[in-house]
């Protein structure tokens, strides 16, 4: 693997959901890398949507979470702060500005289109008309979506088709310049030529932003990502380049899964 | 066999809504022909004292205004507690069993509530103890409406709402309500609705009055309790009177019901 610095990187982490008796993740080990795509695969209950929601700490909308371990994250400057330590509510707003998530539904905000995007940026502090204007324009076009909605920019975006919906909502993230996206199974609701405009609007990303990304889907694992890691069972059985992990698995779970045996 | 237990089931239930749709006619009709007699401008300019019925209608129309007033905030923000702060507490869960109960209340329980607490104490019926009772009326009914609205919006919004970095204030207030603010504003209609043409909370709250009035400290006019009061008297036109003001009553609880089901419709097309 070659070498290449962690934006975020997962130690000796543990994760038990409120009143559950066991971890449904345990002891896992996980670089993010800078600039590049990591995908987290494996079959449904492993735990892979668990671990992305502990990277902006989405669980903490339900109280009782019990995590271990650390999750560190680069800053800036440069430095780097464990967001398993992270307890004021400021810190979070800050924390999620900074670690953008997507989910699986497209999730629009009842608002227009214009305000879907402004509403993230006037929470970040920025709330001259220009300057808002003047991002939001730009982020539709880097979304190459500026096309589609530059003439109904002021109508609900609840009326956007999915694809386009969820295109907006990662476009309303992309806008807050986030230091790692996350993707919860982005295009699972969405057909074949609406999941082909999201998987290359993240593979454009990934130029200026690092990302996660939880799939169903090997094939999109395979096509967008540079990184895999095979989770079963609350365990990380493997991490590897994406190449090597499709052609050539360590471990013999992993290849049991991407050959079709058990899924 | 099975055909026949088809065709009988299929006629028996159509023969029972046939039954409630001719009673339902059968009301409208009495009430527009009843009613029309004594229906004429002049009943809509004059206050009770000169056979109108002015200020029955507008007495009714703060008395339950006010409670409206005072009741929609108050559900609104009880039924946000319990969709977005309650966490599923056993708490939320017993507020939830007390508002149904609370809603199925028989309407002269709480009129004879709000008399013992309020009318007794204070020696006379007022126009505030008939807002009162409206209020304890309409409350579980604007907290169960919001609660029910509010657990529609999907749990995703509310995640993405705190995963762009706004407060969980923020994503209730910007987000989630205006989700759910057309079952919600429906909620408030039919909650109006439902206590603008209550009789027996105000039957010995707020009292009746024949005169035009704005002073809720003392007995006030409503056109449910006068309806009741003209109704049993021995004068002919007083009797026709009290039809007239059934009929407008009715109209616009029906025209009231009908707005809140348009909305309900329009926002499912």
């Amino acid at each position: 693997m070659k070498d290449i610095a962690n934006i975020m990187e997962i130690q000796d982490f543990s994760f038990t959901y409120p009143k559950a008796e066991n971890p449904s993740l345990k002891n896992i080990n996980l670089p993010i890398k800078e600039n590049h795509i990591t995908a987290l695969i494996g079959p449904s209950g492993c735990g892979k949507s668990t671990l992305l929601r502990a990277m902006n700490r989405i669980h903490d909308l339900y109280p009782g979470c019990h995590y271990e371990g650390a999750i560190k994250l680069k800053n800036q400057d440069g430095s780097i702060g464990n967001i398993l330590d992270i307890k004021k509510e400021n810190d979070f707003i800050a924390l999620r500005q900074r670690v953008g998530m997507i989910f699986q539904k497209p999730t629009p905000f009842p608002m227009t289109i214009y305000e879907n995007i402004a509403y993230g940026l006037r929470i970040a502090g920025i709330k001259n008309k220009n300057d808002l204007e003047e991002i939001i324009v730009k982020s539709l076009q880097d979304a190459a979506l500026w096309n589609e909605v530059k003439d109904r920019l002021h109508q609900d975006a609840r009326g956007l088709s999915g694809g386009q919906q969820q295109r907006l909502c990662i476009t309303r993230v992309v806008a807050l310049k986030p230091d790692l996206m996350l993707f919860d199974e982005p295009t699972s609701a969405l057909d074949p030529i609406s999941t082909l405009a999201i998987e290359e609007m993240i593979l454009g990303l990934k130029e200026k932003y690092s990302i996660a990304i939880v799939t169903h889907n090997m094939q999109q694992a395979s096509r967008i990502s540079d990184y895999t890691a095979f989770m079963y069972l609350g365990d990380l059985v493997e991490f590897n380049d994406t190449d090597v992990m499709f052609t050539n698995p360590k471990e013999q779970q992993t290849n049991n899964y991407i050959t079709g045996k058990f899924g | 066999m099975r055909l026949l237990i088809n065709k009988l089931v299929l006629g028996l239930s159509s023969l029972a809504a046939v039954i409630g749709l001719v009673f339902l006619g059968w009301i409208l009709i009495t009430l527009i022909i009843k009613g029309s007699e004594a229906l004429s401008p002049y009943i809509f300019t004059h206050d009770l004292i000169n056979n109108g019925i002015r200020n029955l209608l507008f007495g009714q129309f703060v008395l339950a205004g006010l409670a409206t007033i005072i009741g929609i905030p108050i559900g609104i923000m009880a039924g946000i507690y319990l969709q977005e702060y309650s966490n599923g507490s056993k708490y939320a869960d017993f507020i939830r069993d007390l508002s149904d109960v609370m809603m199925s209340a028989p309407s002269i329980v709480i009129g004879t509530f709000v008399y013992a607490v309020v009318v007794m104490p204070t020696g006379h019926t007022a126009g505030w103890a008939g807002v009162f009772a409206l209020f304890v009326m309409m409350l579980p009914i604007v907290v169960r409406a919001t609660d029910d609205m509010l657990s529609l919006v999907p749990t995703e919004l509310r995640e993405a709402g705190i995963a762009i970095g706004a407060s969980k204030y923020h994503v209730i207030v910007n987000i989630i309500l205006r989700a759910a603010k057309v079952g919600i504003v429906t909620g408030l209609i039919l909650a109006f609705a439902r206590v603008v043409g209550e009789t027996a909370p105000l039957l010995y709250t707020s009292g009746s009055s024949v005169y035009w009035s704005t002073d809720l400290s003392d007995t006030f006019p409503s056109i449910t309790v006068s309806i009741y009061n003209l109704a049993t008297m021995p004068d002919d036109k007083m009797v026709q009177l009290a039809w007239a003001a059934a009929l407008v009553l009715t109209f616009f609880v029906l025209i009231l019901n009908l707005l809140g089901r348009y909305i309900i419709r329009e926002k499912h097309h």
